[in-house]
């Protein structure tokens, strides 16, 4: 068992916790783990990217290989299709429908979505919306989280132990709301069709 | 269950169970969370573990060697530039030997992700003369710090860790081992090695050179470097620290098919490299950062010109390396990658939304047209992001410190309205003995402290710069009538326009003080520092 998954974003969007959860499930399998994120200059507001990388054998790449990511799990729609280079053939890509457009010359977005529509696996849903309707724009990111849950080979179980584990200090408010999101993402995941821009 | 860390986590756990009793260190990407880890770990507080911040690398790594005389583990932390300003002290200190351990740990960052250069701080523990030891993942990084409190002691050398940021950056599961006790104090049984007047420095240094056989004799027999000879004689690789990594990913499950040097611990093992070398037709070597082994192999024995790398062209000299970059270069099978599609375009960096830096820019930009272009000495920091549009307003950016040296430079060569921008923190980490250049002949510049009262670009660290720096600079001899304040805030715009302006019309030293906290503060902290600013003033 080996999966491999590319995180991405703009800094400050929230993708070390997506992170966080998927290499706390891991551990919690005794599985190997390697996770690496980007600290610094770029975390105000440049992209940003983490490689999550699962095995039940020792790992050595902290980086994952060009044509070797099973998944681009993005929380900003023009963030996925710069790391396509990593995509292997037929892997999954999963993103926020929700636009970050801190950049003059963004790109136009019809375009934008007819690429990603173009890779036969994709999920694109509005998780930023849906997130700010459940009460906490926040969440956005554990809703993509559960849309690609089912994709990942790490059981529902130990993701959502993590989920619990990694906001233990917050309310029990926080708590509930994470684990819904990953629910709500999750069916959200399952009833997709096709996004329409 | 392992404990999930950073590489740079991982290594302070280590220095924490390897016995420390001080951490000194200057923030600065990728080595800060070292230090943060020890200020924040439980353990660590109880034992009484000393990790508040130094003013800068080289009055940190003073300190370290001051713990280190008094006999107990201490370490002293930065980033590879941060070396070049303890360079002083860390030759030194080779020279004069430690008493209680001392490790020295550098995170470079080659591909320069948040950095001004990419050199390689093995040359420094070459040119010092010490160990260096390089890990190769988060495991390593824990278990090396036990090791190298050992042989600092064992040497009575100081050592140097080298990381690199993609080892500093990731996490990984890591297993933590006993603690060792720290060190009672001990002072050295005889001081005279630690008093470097010539007649003493000379024993000390031929001392040192003596050395140098001990230092090969522990690489050659240390667990770190592993030499693996394989039937297949066509391709020996060596690989050095985090390279081994990129190497084994391609490797995968045939490992006994590649004869292997893996390297964490220098001096280089020259028999164990020769004895590969004599094994192979063709040797690849692998190294992060400047092609050291490569260069050095080829004086050793390279007679056959048989070793490649970096060198040789089949490897990159610039940036970091990546799985792909060594798989091509040792043949291996390499997918074919998909295009970046053209509709995607950067997303550089920028300030923050609200910053302060911005205001004070817009402002300094009002006032371009009548100064003239290309007068704005930069430094390093978040405001260091005003050298991109849109602002343009930044033209320089060398080192810590080096806005307020070469605005006065540049105006002792006859430039008029020569401005400096400084934040905080950079200006007591290295501001301020420039500025006592300028006072000392009041060279006519002026001095913008862009006072966030923060280390902000590194995450937001304390500054020792807080509330501070209207006695320093009034402390150094700024003339009062030209030590001024402004808040950069868009409702003071005209008003700290003309501020500005008339400081630059002065024909003398002048100073301003933009003060507004980092936006990414908060609420508590914010007040914390307001608090700060009015007891200290």
């Amino acid at each position: 068992m080996k999966t491999n998954i590319i995180l991405s974003g703009v800094g400050g969007q929230g993708i070390l916790t997506i992170a966080a959860v998927l290499d706390t499930a891991a551990l919690s399998k005794n599985l190997f783990v390697k996770q690496s994120e980007v600290h610094g200059m770029s975390q105000r507001g440049g992209a940003v990217q983490s490689h999550v990388r699962i095995s039940d054998k020792e790992i050595y790449s902290d980086l994952i290989p060009l044509g070797k990511a099973d998944m681009i799990l993005s929380v900003e729609p023009m963030e996925l299709l710069r790391y396509i280079p990593y995509l292997k053939n037929n892997g999954w890509l999963i993103t926020d429908s929700k636009t970050f457009e801190n950049i003059v010359k963004y790109p136009e977005k019809h375009e934008l979505f007819k690429q990603i529509k173009s890779h036969d696996h994709h999920i694109i849903i509005n998780a930023t919306d849906i997130a700010k309707k459940m009460g906490n724009s926040k969440v956005a990111n554990m809703v993509l989280l559960g849309a690609a849950s089912s994709l990942i080979s790490l059981s529902e179980e130990s993701m959502l132990q993590a989920i619990k584990k990694l906001f233990k200090h917050k309310s029990d408010k926080i708590i509930n709301l994470n684990l819904e999101a990953f629910e709500t993402g999750k069916q959200l995941a399952k009833d997709f069709t096709e996004f329409v821009y | 269950m392992k404990n999930l860390v950073l590489g740079n986590e991982a290594l302070a756990q280590g220095a924490i169970d390897a016995g420390l009793s001080g951490v000194y260190a200057y923030p600065g990407t990728p080595s800060t969370e070292i230090t943060e880890y020890i200020q924040k770990s439980k353990i660590a507080k109880e034992l009484g573990i000393h990790s508040t911040w130094s003013v800068n690398e080289k009055t940190a790594m003073e300190s370290a060697l001051g713990m280190s005389y008094s006999g107990k583990r201490s370490m002293a932390v930065m980033k590879h530039v941060g070396l070049n300003v303890a360079s002083d002290v860390f030759m030194n200190m080779a020279v004069s030997g430690i008493n209680g351990g001392l490790v020295v740990v550098v995170a470079d960052d080659p591909s320069m992700h948040s950095s001004q250069n990419e050199q390689d701080s093995r040359f420094y523990g070459k040119f010092a003369m010490v160990p260096i030891l390089e890990p190769s993942n988060q495991q390593d990084a824990y278990n090396i710090m036990h090791y190298a409190f050992d042989l600092s002691e064992e040497l009575k050398l100081p050592i140097l860790v080298r990381l690199v940021t993609r080892l500093s950056h990731s996490r990984s599961g890591v297993t933590f081992k006993e603690r060792r006790n720290q060190n009672a104090i001990q002072l050295p049984v005889n001081t005279k090695r630690f008093a470097l007047i010539p007649a003493y420095a000379k024993e000390q240094y031929k001392s040192l050179v003596g050395k140098k056989s001990s230092l090969l004799q522990s690489s050659e027999k240390s667990q770190l470097n592993k030499l693996t000879l394989s039937e297949d004689k066509s391709l020996g690789i060596i690989a050095c620290g985090i390279a081994y990594n990129y190497v084994m990913e391609n490797i995968g499950e045939n490992q006994e098919f590649y004869s292997i040097l893996k390297i964490s611990q220098y001096p280089i093992p020259k028999a164990k490299a020769k004895e590969l070398y004599d094994h192979c037709d063709e040797i690849l070597v692998v190294e992060e950062g400047y092609p050291l082994v490569e260069e050095l192999l080829h004086n050793y024995f390279d007679e056959d010109s048989k070793i490649i790398g970096k060198l040789s062209g089949i490897l990159p000299f610039t940036g970091e390396l990546n799985p792909n970059i060594v798989g091509k270069a040792a043949g291996f099978f390499q997918v074919n990658k998909k295009n970046i599609s053209d509709i995607v375009i950067g997303r550089p960096p920028q300030l923050c939304e609200g910053c302060g830096h911005t205001d004070l820019f817009k402002a300094i930009n009002e006032l371009i047209p009548e100064i003239g272009e290309k007068k704005v000495f930069g430094d390093i920091g978040c405001y260091a992001l005003g050298v991109l549009p849109p602002l343009n307003t930044i033209n320089t950016l060398i080192d810590m410190g080096a806005s307020i040296t070469m605005a006065k430079g540049a105006a002792d060569a006859g430039l008029e309205n020569a401005i400096a921008i400084i934040g905080d923190s950079t200006f007591t980490h290295s501001g301020m003995t420039g500025l006592l250049d300028a006072v000392y002949e009041n060279t006519p510049i002026t001095v913008i402290i862009s006072d966030n009262s923060t280390v902000a670009m590194t995450g937001a660290q304390d500054s020792a710069a807080l509330g501070r720096l209207k006695n320093i600079c009034l402390g150094i001899g700024v003339d009062p009538e030209h030590l001024k304040m402004m808040v950069p805030l868009k409702k003071n715009h005209m008003n700290n326009i003309e501020l500005i302006r008339e400081e630059i019309k002065y024909k003398g030293v002048s100073v301003i003080i933009s003060q507004r906290p980092c936006v990414r503060l908060s609420r508590e902290k914010k007040e914390e520092i307001k608090q700060k600013i009015t007891s200290l003033n």
